[in-house]
């Protein structure tokens, strides 16, 4: 019952964000600056982690192949496969759920319990066009930072394959292009703007309603991180069973 | 001129007030008192229009809130200022930018004549040299400076201040507080005041209503304060040692 008026509020609260809009002006300053909180200060973590995923994903397929007549070039082309599909996509959007979910959570709640959205609501202001409209339309810009993410992890992936003495540069590389699926880029980009759209908006829930003071918006940023990621894991099996089984 | 009849709100089944009957005049110091808890906040943003009342009606010079397109409700909205309990200024812009942003949302003004304005209404409130500063760099009683221009900036008819001088030592307290009635004058708004503060009551309460426990207690003025033999008032007002010391000084024939 619980989880049902939750959900219906995250609905009403969509509603509410895509009804009367803040003057144009306004919205894009605002939005330029979302996307340089959200999206460009998680370029450095981002980065780090995809480069180590992808290097720890192909000395793992590396030592697992203990049978001769396996080709060496598995390593490439299970790399590629798993930073794509997977860990690019998915795994980096539940860590995003704790970096920019946390962000956007503490910063609403804060204007929450500083009266700063009552503030704005005084004015006539529609809060929720306001303050959560910007950061989806900056989120929207998340699938380049995925797009860099799957380079480096496939990068990473070479560099530990080729200078760790696995297999040589052109059986990475042939791996790398066996088989390819051009549908499974789309998959992971459809998954990817599911997951923008999720990191943007239960957060913004979470600090939105949220009641209380300085230590309930801490607790908000930790129920939000949580719901974020189930809300991530649940859409993308979801979508993968709409997209990838037939 | 707000007139407020028989207003009635709760939440999740507790009522909060319990139908308040009352009226705010035009270019005074109304003031609600009344101890934490007791509703203050609550009928201060039922007369703003951030929680709707379940019954009740409330006029703002005649016009009823309630009986508007949301279009008109919104302009009624411009027309209302409000210095929130800890100033609620927004963190991320300066002092300059707390203060046009009202202007900037609904104005299609140019920049500097939106600067001018700006400029105008924070020397008005006594604030100069900190126009660029955050304001986590200023202090309390600069916030609610910035706080009283940022509600006064659009010229509002309506002004409402929630406990404008708590947190802040006394001294200040009292230019705040004069701040507010000067203002109240020369722009000729209708002012109303959440206080619990007797300081305030001595310094500008033209109008005082007492709240308790969601019922509106007693009103009157504050020569009328000392006098009343309300023993809710008489609690609330001797409940600060001071005042009952210049009493009983008083009694004395001291
Ligand atoms: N949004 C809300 N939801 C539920 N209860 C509230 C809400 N706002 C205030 N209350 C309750 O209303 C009562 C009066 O609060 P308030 O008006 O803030 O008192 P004060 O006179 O100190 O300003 C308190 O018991 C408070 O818990
Ligand atoms: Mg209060």
């Amino acid at each position: 019952m619980f989880y049902l008026d939750a959900i219906g509020r995250y609905f009403l609260m969509l509603k509410g964000v895509f009804g009367r809009m803040t003057k144009g002006s306004v919205l894009r300053s605002l939005t330029l600056k979302e996307i340089d909180d959200l999206i460009i200060g998680s370029l450095g973590i981002v980065a780090f982690i995809s480069f180590f995923i992808g290097a720890v994903v192909a000395i793992q397929t590396a030592l697992n192949l203990t049978n001769p007549i396996i080709p060496r070039q598995l390593i490439g082309f299970a790399s590629r496969q798993s930073v794509i599909l997977e860990f690019a996509p998915t795994f980096i959007s539940v860590i995003m759920a704790g970096k920019v979910g946390s962000f956007i959570t503490s910063s609403i709640g804060t204007m929450r319990v500083t009266e700063q959205i009552d503030a704005l609501e005084v004015m006539g202001i529609n809060s929720l066009n306001y303050l959560v409209f910007p950061k989806i339309i900056a989120m929207m810009t998340y699938p380049f930072l995925i797009a860099i993410s799957m380079f480096l992890g496939i990068l990473g992936g070479y560099i530990a394959g080729v200078y760790g003495g696995f297999l040589s540069s052109d059986e990475f590389i042939t791996g790398l292009q066996d088989e390819f699926i051009p549908f499974h880029l789309v998959y992971a980009f459809l998954k990817t703007l599911l997951f923008a759209f999720l990191l943007a908006t239960i957060p913004s829930f979470h600090g939105y309603y949220m009641k209380g003071g300085a230590l309930e918006v801490g607790k908000a940023s930790t129920t939000s991180f949580v719901w974020t990621s189930v809300a991530i894991i649940i859409g993308n099996y979801i979508l993968t069973q709409l997209l990838l089984s037939s | 001129m707000i007139e407020v009849t028989n207003l009635h709100k709760g939440f999740n089944g507790e009522a909060i007030l319990k139908g308040i009957t009352t009226s705010f005049e035009r270019g005074k110091t109304n003031l609600i008192i009344g101890t934490s808890g007791s509703g203050k906040t609550v009928f201060l943003k039922c007369l703003l229009g951030l929680f709707v009342p379940e019954e009740g009606s409330i006029l703002y010079d005649g016009i009823s809130y309630t009986n508007l397109s949301p279009e008109e409700q919104r302009s009624l909205r411009q027309q209302m200022g409000m210095v929130f309990q800890g100033s609620a200024l927004f963190d991320s812009m300066t002092v300059e930018e707390n203060v046009m942003f009202p202007l900037q949302m609904f104005t299609k003004q140019k920049k500097t004549e939106m600067l001018e304005r700006v400029h105008a209404v924070l020397e008005r409130v006594n604030l100069e040299n900190a126009h660029k500063k955050l304001p986590s760099e200023i202090s309390g009683g600069m916030q609610k400076r910035v706080a009283i221009a940022r509600a006064i900036v659009t010229r509002p008819k309506y002004l409402f201040c929630d406990e404008p001088n708590s947190g802040l030592d006394p001294r200040t307290a009292i230019v705040i507080d004069n701040l507010i009635k000067e203002i109240t004058e020369e722009y000729d708004i209708t002012t109303v005041i959440n206080t619990h503060d007797m300081n305030s009551v001595m310094e500008i309460g033209e109008k005082i209503i007492f709240l308790q426990k969601g019922h509106l207690e007693w009103e009157g003025d504050k020569s009328q304060i000392f006098t009343t033999d309300n023993k809710a008032v008489t609690d609330f007002v001797y409940s600060s040692n001071l005042f009952k010391k210049v009493r009983d000084a008083q009694l004395k024939g001291l």
